[in-house]
């Protein structure tokens, strides 16, 4: 299969790429320590809360942060994106027969893996706080946040390729990203939030991805609202990767 | 149609811009032949980069057709990439990643197994001269360096047809000349090249061919010979010893001479060849027992073709 073998190729590259670049590992790895230390301490007072769902302040807590990670983590792919349109790489890639696909996806998979791996760091060093979590929950768990890093990565790539530059780039990620996260109940439940609050974020599919995760490590993986979720995740990740591709193979660099 | 890498009819592109339209390519018509060094001459603006992007299928043209290495341009555009090299303005390396990885990574992508992909790196370093940089990131590499490592991308795949954007634009005089002589190397195995400058001697001392373009049109297309020939024909002038109304009627008559003139005391003729008239001339002088004092030719430049051709000194566009 050329695509998939495309894929393999494009991926490598890019993998390479990150992983001889040191300061990116060391940042991956750090981030998530530093949430789980500067920031969950916070909630175990918060916990107490009426409203707060029962579980533990860390099994309510680690799912968000993991779904935000898969968020964030992908948003900002696009930069480099920009960086090699200017060097003409982009170009030279779209004048050989590989496949457009692979372009995106290569790409896509290089940064779904960091994400996985930092995903998978954060849950090891939560154990340790208290969170708890079965096997198979730790596998629905990762490949939920992959489906979030493929599809904020394709669209992030997309818009990279449609706007060519940092500076239209920047402000559309970050105000485009923060209404969203906020309003998937990341940092603490929605079951806090007044009714109007719950309305919209009835609205964002992020928030049933966020559901999905905290019914996980809730030890609920029966629950309708897992399904719901990965597989919302996973019929907008194919949308989303029709569009990355469709700019890869139009974009005029 | 065989025989030829590049036939286009009516090619045309229009970009849309918030409040008007531009046609940057108004209607190309054009015939390169295998093997050739075909050049685009034109000053900036000219067309001649959308030109070259729609034939490397980057960019889908509004209008016209293309048959480009034997394929239609617009229904097998696969087959077209198959076949062509490409080498654009801004080169296509990556400064973070290190020359011989990007050739390898490059012939892998034309379906080469790793073995084969790595071989024909290390022939292109080796044909390139790119020993002493291939191990390090393009980062490091000086312009000359880079840009062959970019032309080497381009070839990985021993391409019938290679287009190559203002390959020299930004090099100092050296790597241009090593740009040149790889140029005429991919014309003596057999490639086709189509390359796009602004430079008027880049133009005359490397191409077969050149159309000069302008407002995106075809204004001229010819071999440098032919367009400087057709257009004002090399120029003689003489003076002698006392007798120059003598000259003047000797030579004005003669078959080679197209136009004759006299100014300052000198006589001004219009040749078609020069260097095969000169000879003549002294011959027909000295047999009239006439005595030169100077004699001197100039020959048209390229400059003088774009500035008949389009009314403008390419120098002063391009400036």
């Amino acid at each position: 299969m050329k695509v998939l073998r495309d894929t393999w190729l494009v991926f490598g590259r890019y993998w390479g790429l990150f992983i001889h670049n040191p300061v990116w590992v060391v940042i991956g790895v750090v981030q998530p320590l530093l949430y789980l230390l500067l920031f969950a301490p916070l909630l175990s007072s918060i916990a107490k809360t009426p409203g707060f769902p029962s579980g533990g302040a860390y099994n309510v807590f680690v799912p968000g942060l993991l779904v935000q990670l898969g968020m964030f983590g992908a948003a900002g792919v696009g930069f480099s994106l920009i960086a090699e349109l200017r060097m003409g790489v982009i170009e030279r890639l779209r004048v050989t027969p590989v496949s457009r696909v692979s372009l995106l996806l290569g790409r896509a998979l290089r940064d779904i893996l960091s994400i996985v791996v930092q995903s998978l760091i954060l849950i090891v060093l939560a154990l340790p706080f208290g969170l708890s979590i079965n096997p198979i929950g730790v596998v629905v768990v990762l490949a939920l946040i992959a489906l979030i890093g493929l599809l904020t990565a394709s669209i992030a790539y997309a818009a990279a390729l449609w706007l060519r530059s940092e500076d239209s780039y920047a402000p559309l990620i970050f105000t485009s990203s923060l209404p969203i996260l906020l309003l998937s109940g990341v940092l603490l439940p929605l079951g806090l939030a007044p009714q109007w609050l719950r309305s919209i974020a009835a609205l964002n599919p992020l928030s049933y991805a966020v559901d999905a995760a905290r019914a996980v490590f809730l030890g609920h993986l029966g629950n309708p609202s897992v399904v719901k979720g990965v597989a919302l995740m996973a019929v907008l990740s194919i949308l989303a990767v029709i569009l990355g591709a469709r700019a890869f193979g139009r974009a005029v660099a | 149609m065989e025989g030829n890498a590049i036939e286009t009819r009516g090619l045309r592109r229009v970009f849309k811009t918030r409040n008007r339209v531009v046609e940057a390519v108004a209607g190309v018509d054009m015939t390169v032949p295998k093997g050739e060094i075909f050049g685009f001459l034109g000053p900036n603006g000219a067309g001649k980069t959308t030109t070259l992007r729609m034939l490397a299928t980057l960019l889908p043209p509004s209008g016209g057709t293309a048959m480009v290495a034997g394929c239609d341009l617009l229904k097998q555009p696969g087959q077209v990439r198959e076949r062509i090299g490409y080498v654009g303005q801004a080169g296509g390396s990556d400064r973070e990643i290190m020359g011989r990885t990007e050739l390898v990574f490059q012939g892998r992508l034309y379906g080469m197994s790793l073995a084969a992909a790595k071989k024909r790196a290390a022939d292109l370093i080796a044909m390139l001269e790119l020993e002493v940089c291939a191990d390090r990131k393009v980062a490091t590499y000086s312009g000359g360096q880079k840009r062959r490592l970019d032309i080497g991308l381009g070839l990985v795949h021993d391409p019938q047809l290679l287009f190559l954007d203002e390959p020299t634009t930004g090099l100092d005089p050296q790597s241009r000349a090593r740009v040149w002589d790889e140029v005429r190397r991919m014309h003596d195995r057999g490639t086709t090249v189509f390359l796009t400058t602004h430079y008027l001697d880049e133009a005359d001392a490397l191409c077969d061919r050149i159309a000069i373009i302008d407002h995106g049109k075809i204004v001229a297309v010819g071999s440098p010979e032919e367009l400087k020939r057709e257009v004002a024909g090399d120029l003689v002038t003489l003076s002698v010893v006392g007798n120059l109304p003598a000259a003047f009627d000797l030579l004005k008559g003669q078959p080679f001479v197209r136009e004759a003139t006299t100014e300052e005391g000198m006589v001004r003729l219009y040749v078609d060849r020069g260097e095969v008239a000169m000879p003549a001339i002294l011959r027909l002088l000295d047999s009239a027992g006439l005595q030169l004092v100077t004699i001197g030719l100039q020959r048209p430049s390229l400059d003088d073709v774009f500035l008949r051709k389009t009314g403008r000194s390419l120098r002063e566009t391009a400036a």
